[in-house]
């Protein structure tokens, strides 16, 4: 037993070593530029796929061929990032930080099709590291060298980091520009450079994290996402910006996993969830984390005010509801599928834009809650042998009890703390539904969700869809325009003051999170009835990522704008998907564009249009910085 | 010969709030000139907008004959423009000494050359805590540490946001004490001052702001003679 434990143990060690290297570098990159940079994990794949290249080319048993592989695939995906900085990230600095995330999600769809471009689709099996072939005895178990050579990289590259940080003059200016880079500026240095530097060195640390895996795992498409969210819980657990940190947290996580495989299989990742859950309450920085203070830079511009829609607006808003309800006269069924979708898309972009526009908290897994929605009416259905209108009910409280659970913690945290935490959890529960082969159906699904006989037809089912989405998104305007969304705003726009004229900030935040996942839920659950059958993709980032591109593609700051940024959205990627088989990375480039062209959004493009072409005066309520 | 720093119809705009409209006033070297107002009149707004920290909107600076509005905040750094915000800002996790070469530049033929050892009997106080981190450090020690942080850059001009602001008496006094002896060593000295008393010991000339535009200037002595200027923009 004991042997078993202290093996364990190894293995989880070694697994850390990538995680940490690829989470540490993600922290460096966010301390200085303020960027979470959603490709770290791409960076890690290209890492990989790069030394299955290099050292394939260089000769896989020759030592010199095989290390020399690897620290070039290192250093190449360094270049490659100075690549992104230069040409996509250094214009965005100024951006909303959403914004930013949303540009590197862009970059994420890119490299995925680049890698599929270059590398093919099959999984690629690296060549064992020349030298670390064989294996130790160790407590009665054997174990490869490699994992013992992998343990080791954790701890020296942490002694590296820490004597570069601390012994070089880059370091001192990398750790005087995590605190106030605005000031390092001032004082003369190129912040420029110290960005693209940084965004190199962080950039190679995942690389090298990848290419060490060559010998360990095969090579494959989906590195990317499963590291990123790993990722991401190592730099929340660890401590944003702490290097140690992530090193403790990465460690954690990997022993967590070795362990978790062997005692719960089915459970590794809620397993991770309750460690995280546990450390976040007690320490809601991470461990080595710090609540942060001083010279932050503020969510971008502030925020226009949300005005109750004017008798334009309005008039706009019911004609394009009329025209809704009457295109089952004229639209083939088609055309009405299409429709439908776009509906239940416009509903799932709303609850999302509550949370984030007026409530001011990013989410990046609120595809959670869509899929807890369809899950609950599919296995009210499979399990509860519930006819579709009991089920309809029943799915978004399970997406709702979800968002009250996962809303705890993380209305406890804020700006990319809270978007991390958000992805976190949905990647929890994809994977639950994904691992429950019993409940779930796992990967295959649950199928044969069909609607009463008296809603199977297609405009039916059409009508039915446009009552609910439209009523719930009515009702999500009005909760906007009532006390409890002002108080919400209040809370959005100064927590300090809010609290301090009596609203309970965190509260509100968590009612807020939970109308967003209970909305959502509505959509979830509709769109099971819809598509007939629910699969854990439904809970995939991708889909996550839809709702945000729909939210912000309208303009975050504007009521309308999910609704018209949905309906863009999805007509835009079906688009995309018949035309190029490369459909992601077209996408990807879009968004891209989208966010150096136009950081408000189309509706916030067009507003600002509209206050120019007006040149209105200004509003009485303009929020500006008490500073003069 | 014409005047070392040169501002001339400056705007600067807080999103949609016009801080600086058209402010104008010129530095000659080696004075020491202080600009007063009240609070939220557009002292720190103009030096950060010197700076490039805010972007002007209109109007041109001019540093040696040479125009820097719209350079980036480095290269105005470099061109020998050193800046000491009001709220210190002081790199907190990092030492004294640390803070210090985070600033350092190269030695320049027309400024005078500062090293840690020559701050240090500046600053005495900073010379017995060079490992110290700057946020264990109390509010007079961290504004010292600006001071000196800034001037390893070797400016020539020296921008000082309220250097006497949220400081005991007696750390005033000191502070007015180094002003001097920066003008001493053939420094220009801007600095942002709302106490009359702390202004008349150090400055030479005076400009007064309210509400983005510059209402007087003149030297020192014509500022305490004109009570009417005084009382209108000063007196809280």
């Amino acid at each position: 037993m004991i042997d078993l434990i202290l093996n364990q143990t190894l293995n989880g060690l070694a697994s850390a070593s990538s995680l940490f290297l690829v989470a540490s570098g993600l922290s460096i990159i966010f301390g200085v530029t303020r960027i979470v940079n959603f490709a770290h994990g791409s960076l890690y794949m290209l890492g990989a796929y790069l030394a299955w290249t290099l050292v394939g080319r260089f000769g896989p048993t020759d030592a010199l061929g095989f290390w020399g592989g690897v620290l070039l695939a290192a250093v190449l995906t360094g270049l490659i990032g100075v690549v992104i900085e230069v040409l996509i990230l250094r214009r965005i600095y100024q951006a909303p930080e959403l914004f930013q995330l949303l540009a590197t999600f862009g970059v994420v769809l890119m490299l995925q099709d680049v890698a599929l471009g270059l590398w093919g689709a099959e999984d690629k099996i690296g060549p064992r590291a020349p030298g670390f072939k064989s294996f130790v005895i160790l407590f009665g178990n054997r174990f490869p060298t490699y994992e013992l050579f992998l343990i080791a990289v954790g701890p020296l590259v942490l002694l590296i980091l820490w004597l570069l940080f601390q012994k070089t003059r880059w370091g001192t200016l990398v750790r005087a520009a995590t605190q106030d880079r605005e000031m390092v500026g001032a004082l003369g240095v190129n912040q420029r450079l110290l960005f693209t530097s940084v965004f190199a060195f962080g950039s190679m640390l995942a690389g090298l994290g990848g290419a060490l895996q060559l010998p360990r795992e095969a090579v494959t498409l989906h590195m990317d996402l499963s590291m990123i969210s790993e990722a991401f819980v190592v730099v929340v657990v660890g401590g944003l910006g702490s290097v140690t940190g992530a090193y403790l947290a990465a460690v954690l996580i990997g022993i967590l996993h070795a362990f978790g495989i062997l005692i719960f299989p089915k459970i590794t990742l809620v397993l991770v969830f309750l460690v995280m859950a546990v450390v976040l309450v007690v320490k809601p920085y991470g461990l080595m984390g710090k609540a942060p203070v001083g010279h932050q830079r503020a969510h971008g511009p502030a925020e226009p005010l949300l005005l109750p829609a004017d008798g334009l607006t309005k008039l706009a808003g019911l004609i394009g509801l009329i025209i809704l309800a009457l295109a089952p006269l004229v639209a083939p069924d088609h055309i009405l599928l299409t429709l439908t979708e776009l509906v239940i898309f416009a509903l799932f972009a709303a609850s999302l834009h509550f949370m984030m526009g007026p409530g001011g908290m990013a989410s990046f897994g609120h595809a959670a809650y869509f899929g807890l929605g369809a899950y609950g009416a599919a296995l009210a259905v499979k399990w509860l042998g519930a006819p579709m209108e009991p089920a309809l009910l029943l799915a978004p409280f399970l997406a709702g009890i979800a968002g009250v659970v996962f809303g705890w913690f993380c209305v406890r945290l804020s700006g990319v703390y809270l978007a991390m935490l958000t992805l976190a959890f949905a990647q929890i529960a994809w994977a639950t539904a994904f691992q429950s082969v019993d409940l779930t159906g796992g990967d295959n699904g649950i199928l044969g969700v069909w609607p009463s006989a008296w809603a199977v037809s297609k405009p039916a089912y059409y009508y039915l869809t446009l009552a609910v989405c439209a009523a719930s998104i009515v009702a999500l305007r009005l909760t906007i325009f009532s006390p409890f969304g002002y108080g919400l705003r209040a809370a959005r726009d100064n927590p300090l003051r809010a609290e301090a004229i009596g609203l309970d900030v965190v509260r509100i935040q968590w009612v807020a999170f939970a109308v967003a996942a209970f909305c959502a839920g509505i959509a979830g659950g509709l769109f099971a009835f819809f598509k007939g059958s629910v699969f854990p993709t439904y809970m995939a980032i991708p889909r996550s990522v839809d709702a945000l591109l729909m939210v912000l593609l309208g303009g975050v700051q504007t009521v309308s704008g999910p609704i018209i940024g949905a309906f863009a959205y999805a007509g835009l990627s079906e688009q995309l998907m018949k035309l190029t088989m490369y459909w992601r990375f077209v996408l990807g480039l879009s968004i891209v564009l989208l966010v150096v062209l136009f950081p408000r959004g189309l509706v916030g493009a067009g507003l600002a249009l509209r206050e120019r072409w007006r040149k209105e005066p200004e509003p009485a309520a303009t929020l500006v910085e008490a500073r003069p | 010969m014409s005047a070392m720093l040169e501002i001339a119809a400056l705007d600067a705009y807080y999103g949609r709030a016009h801080i600086l409209q058209g402010v104008t006033f010129a530095m000659n070297r080696g004075e020491v000139l202080a600009l007063m107002g009240r609070n939220g009149a557009g002292k720190s707004t103009t030096m950060k907008a010197i700076m490039g920290l805010v972007p002007p909107a209109g109007g041109t600076v001019s540093f040696e004959g040479q125009r820097i509005d719209g350079r980036e905040p480095f290269e105005i750094a470099r061109l020998g423009i050193g800046y000491v915000p009001e709220d210190r800002r002081v790199f907190s996790e990092l030492s004294v000494m640390e803070n210090l070469s985070v600033a350092q530049r190269p030695a320049r033929s027309d400024a005078p050359h500062w090293t840690p050892e020559r701050l240090f009997q500046l600053f005495p106080n900073l010379g017995r805590m060079r490992d110290r981190a700057g946020g264990a450090m109390s509010g007079g020690e961290q504004q010292m540490l600006t001071i000196a942080r800034t001037l390893m850059g070797n400016p020539r001009l020296v921008l000082l946001d309220e250097p006497s602001e949220g400081l005991a008496p007696v750390i005033v006094e000191e502070m007015a004490k180094t002003i001097l002896a920066l003008k001493a060593e053939g420094l220009t000295v801007l600095i942002s001052e709302q106490n009359l008393h702390f202004a008349g010991n150090v400055a030479d000339r005076a400009a007064i702001i309210e509400k983005g535009v510059i209402r007087f200037t003149g030297t020192m002595d014509e500022l305490k003679g004109n009570e009417a200027v005084r009382s209108q923009y000063l007196s809280v």
